[in-house]
């Protein structure tokens, strides 16, 4: 959706009764209103006319006088349709809702057309439009198709991304053992793992991933809501505050511990670095055809023991770090994104150990999300650290990176993984006829 | 965001147009029912500006060069319907259930503005259009349902009633949960006589503020608490069933007079399959009987009859919707016969007993059910 057209198309819709009226043969008294959001996303940039006004009637300071507006300010729609899936390399929203699905169906060809259904919602819902029919204006007496809870809201960059985990490629369940490839293992029990089976695993994932808490919720429910009977929630997590960007050029958002953390993630505008660490490659390089062009998930929830690390000395937080808590620059040096010297750090600091010169070069792209969920019923928040990472192949990303953390790493003391899973990230839908997992159900 | 505003400019405007609608009304004189609207860069003509109550359809042609929308909008700017990207050229239709009273219809050439607007009116008592006899059967049948259950309802719940009368706990405990089957199978119904269910179905927790339990607290519920969690009876318990016994006869009485529609009927399935999502599988209903199951089963059973009897329109109007109903129907019983060792009888495995991870399976099936069942209404009224 362009960002230029609010100011125009506002002081157009603001003559139009007039002329239609008095141009009209059959018009009576005319009842000035609000466009629905549907009409009003039907043409494009009014949509930004409405939500301004709503937000105070601020048309021109969005888009009038050509400045250019932050992507999360202009609540502008990502582009559904490509080569990857949206969601991934680009640039990270503020907020999330992740969730994953159990499917009930054992009918192949339910859980096709479940897909096929959940692509053509999502094209909807990514533009900034209501699911099927809408949420108002049908039967008055039968619920709508949309639950409504996102009218009047702009698309917020909302991107939406599916995974399949291992457990959907079991045998007897709908043919798909021969296709699941080498690089979606199961994952291994790390030191220090605590995992919680019923909030770990799925057959399917969704990321919902936007600028708005409430579109992401929306996407979510109305996923779940076509699915009711095919697939259940199997857990879900909420997230805010990104703790890692795909734009260098931002600042770096700090993590629930006040640290900048995910200072040296990969660009989203980096080819070389997506193609080498986080696409996966064609079939004679990694191994699965339907795969080619895709990714692969690890999703953790990580609880940060936020209490004990608030009375821990400030030397002693930067030690586990390696950073300054300040500025963020590695040990030794001045500015963020100082190139970190890591002999100087601590053995045990975590970015000495995180970083890819300690794993033989491993790399992943980071994606995660702070998260609180209230507190634990001991009065301790439940808070920490939603970690999501993409890479191309998991043996050669997270795996070995977190075999070396969960060893040694200074931070373990105050964290512990509570959640885990992965899954497998098919490429991008490619036009209208596409749909998620095309190519691992052909 | 949609206020009723009347301004100068819209106002001159209008009544310069109106002068123009009786001369676009006479143009009209169709007979099928259809509203027509012929949609041009300039003008919405309506076929007609008055027409019965009930299912309107509009078949709107657009004549422009514009893409358009068409709405029929309530006099307050609510919409009733709309149909939007309607290209030039092309034709679309567009149906409504509507009420006898004023509205509008718009016309929004380039889907922008206010649009060109048509007053029309709705005639007619509010009711709906003729109903098929296929549906008026339908709501016959359940009407005798609902009563049926009402009948055979007494005799059990006089049973359990005599039971606790008679101070004989063991035997008052094993008629309790039957003694609420018809109950739960009709609720929707039941519930809808305002008066009879908070006597005889509430909860402790549902006594409104400045309610004392002692007192103002009577029916199932109060005697479950009794029987099931103090296990005793006293004279207050068996003055209670005496009264549970009135207001059961009164439902018994006022049950044939409710109002049933096929789409209440619909709605009502579907309201069952709510009580089972929000109190049953929650375990809340029978805290301390642990008798969910047995109201679970009777629940599904009302709403499945409910389905049936509309099918045969269901089926007709949306085939994929009663398929998929079918489908969750005999997969939610299947589920619920794991939880009883005869599949005619009601002796259902205690609730209390039943884990986290298979409330999980039961709640799952409720919602794979629940969500296609909230669709029968649409597809009776099509």
């Amino acid at each position: 959706m362009s960002d230029d057209t609010s100011t125009t198309g506002s002081a157009a819709e603001a003559a139009e009764p007039a002329d239609s009226a008095a141009a009209s043969s059959a018009a009576s008294a005319s009842v000035s209103g609000g466009p629905s959001r549907r009409s009003v996303l039907g043409w494009g940039g009014a949509g930004l006319a409405l939500g301004a006004a709503a937000a105070g009637g601020t048309v021109a300071a969005l888009s009038g006088d050509g400045d250019p507006v932050p992507a999360a300010l202009s609540g502008s729609s990502v582009p559904f349709h490509g080569e990857h899936q949206a969601g991934i390399a680009s640039a990270v929203q503020d907020r999330l809702h992740f969730a994953a699905f159990d499917v009930k169906t054992k009918d192949r060809a339910e859980l096709v057309q479940l897909l096929k259904d959940w692509t053509r919602a999502a094209e909807r819902m990514t533009a900034g439009l209501p699911v099927g029919e809408g949420a108002v204006g049908g039967l008055p007496e039968a619920p709508p198709d949309d639950t409504g809870e996102a009218l009047g809201l702009k698309p917020s960059r909302l991107t939406l991304t599916v995974g399949f985990g291992a457990s959907l490629f079991a045998k007897d369940r709908f043919g798909l053992e021969g296709r699941r490839p080498e690089a979606l293992v199961d994952l291994e029990q790390f030191p220090g793992d605590n995992l919680d089976p019923a909030k770990s695993g799925g057959d399917l994932c969704v990321q919902a991933c936007a600028d708005d808490p409430q579109v992401a919720v929306h996407a979510i429910r109305q996923l779940a809501r076509i699915g009711f009977g095919k697939v259940a929630v199997r857990w879900s997590q909420l997230g805010f505050g990104k703790t890692s960007s795909t734009t260098p050029d931002e600042q770096t958002p700090r993590n629930m511990m006040g640290f900048k953390d995910g200072t040296r993630n990969i660009a989203g505008t980096d080819r070389a670095a997506l193609d080498k660490f986080v696409w996966v490659g064609d079939e004679a390089k990694d191994g699965s055809a339907w795969m080619a062009g895709g990714s692969y998930l690890v999703a953790r929830r990580i609880r940060m023991h936020i209490e004990t690390w608030d009375r821990t000395p400030l030397q002693e937080q930067e030690d586990i770090f390696g950073r300054d808590k300040g500025e963020g620059a590695p040990v030794g040096k001045s500015k963020e994104r100082d190139e970190p010297f890591l002999k100087a750090m601590k053995p045990q600091a975590h970015v000495r150990l995180a970083h890819p010169d300690t794993n033989s070069g491993a790399t992943i792209l980071r994606r995660g999300y702070s998260f609180t969920d209230g507190s634990d019923g001991l009065g301790r928040l439940d808070a920490g650290l939603f970690f999501l990472a993409y890479q191309r192949d998991v043996r050669k990303g997270f795996v070995p990176i977190q075999r070396n953390l969960s060893k040694n790493d200074g931070l373990n003391e105050y964290i512990q993984h509570v959640s885990s899973a992965l899954f497998a990230i098919p490429p991008g839908v490619r036009d209208k006829d596409d749909w998620w997992g095309r190519a691992l159900f052909a | 965001m949609r206020p009723a505003r009347l301004n100068l400019l819209t106002a001159v405007a209008a009544v310069a147009a109106l002068t123009a609608v009786t001369g676009c009304a006479e143009k009209s004189g169709s007979g099928d029912g259809a509203l027509k609207v012929a949609a041009s860069d300039s003008a919405c003509e309506v076929s007609k500006t008055e027409f019965p109550a009930g299912k309107l359809t509009l078949e709107v042609e657009n004549k422009g060069s514009k893409v358009t929308e068409v709405y029929v909008l309530f006099p307050d700017d609510r919409i009733v319907a709309e149909r939007e990207n309607i290209g030039p050229g092309t034709k679309a239709s567009i149906t409504a259930e509507i009420k006898a009273g004023d509205y509008e219809i718009a016309c929004k050439p380039g889907m922008k503005g206010d649009g060109i607007r048509q007053k029309v009116k709705a005639t007619g008592g509010g009711a709906a259009t003729k109903r098929s006899p296929e549906l008026d059967a339908a709501v016959a049948e359940y009407r005798k349902y609902v009563q049926a259950q009402a009948d055979e309802t007494l005799p059990k719940a006089q049973a359990f009633a005599d039971a606790v009368k008679a101070g004989d706990l063991a035997a008052a405990q094993k008629a309790y949960a039957t003694s609420r089957i018809g109950w739960e199978r009709t609720e929707p119904v039941a519930e809808s006589f305002g008066d009879i269910d908070p006597k005889v179905d509430v909860r402790e927790d549902g006594l409104e503020a400045g309610q004392d339990p002692a007192k103002d607290w009577t029916g199932w519920h109060r005697l479950e608490k009794a029987l099931f969690a103090d296990k005793k009876i006293g004279d207050e318990e068996k003055k209670l069933a005496d009264q549970l016994m009135t207001d059961l006869t009164d439902w018994q009485k006022k049950v044939g007079q409710a109002e049933i529609t096929p789409t209440s009927m619909a709605n009502g399935a579907k309201e069952l399959l709510d009580e089972v999502a929000s109190g049953k599988v929650t375990g809340e209903e029978e805290r301390y009987s642990h008798t969910d199951l047995v109201d679970f089963k009777a629940n599904v059973e009302g709403a499945q009859k409910a389905y049936e009897l509309l099918k045969p329109v269901a089926a007709k109007n949306d085939a994929a919707l009663s398929a998929e109903l079918d489908k969750q129907f005999a997969a939610m019983n299947t589920l619920l016969d794991k939880y009883r060792a005869d599949k005619n009888g009601y002796d259902f495995t205690a609730y209390d007993t039943v884990g986290q991870d298979q409330r999980k399976e039961l709640s799952d099936a409720v919602s794979a059910l629940g969500e296609p069942l909230s669709k029968l209404a649409a597809a009776v009224a099509k």
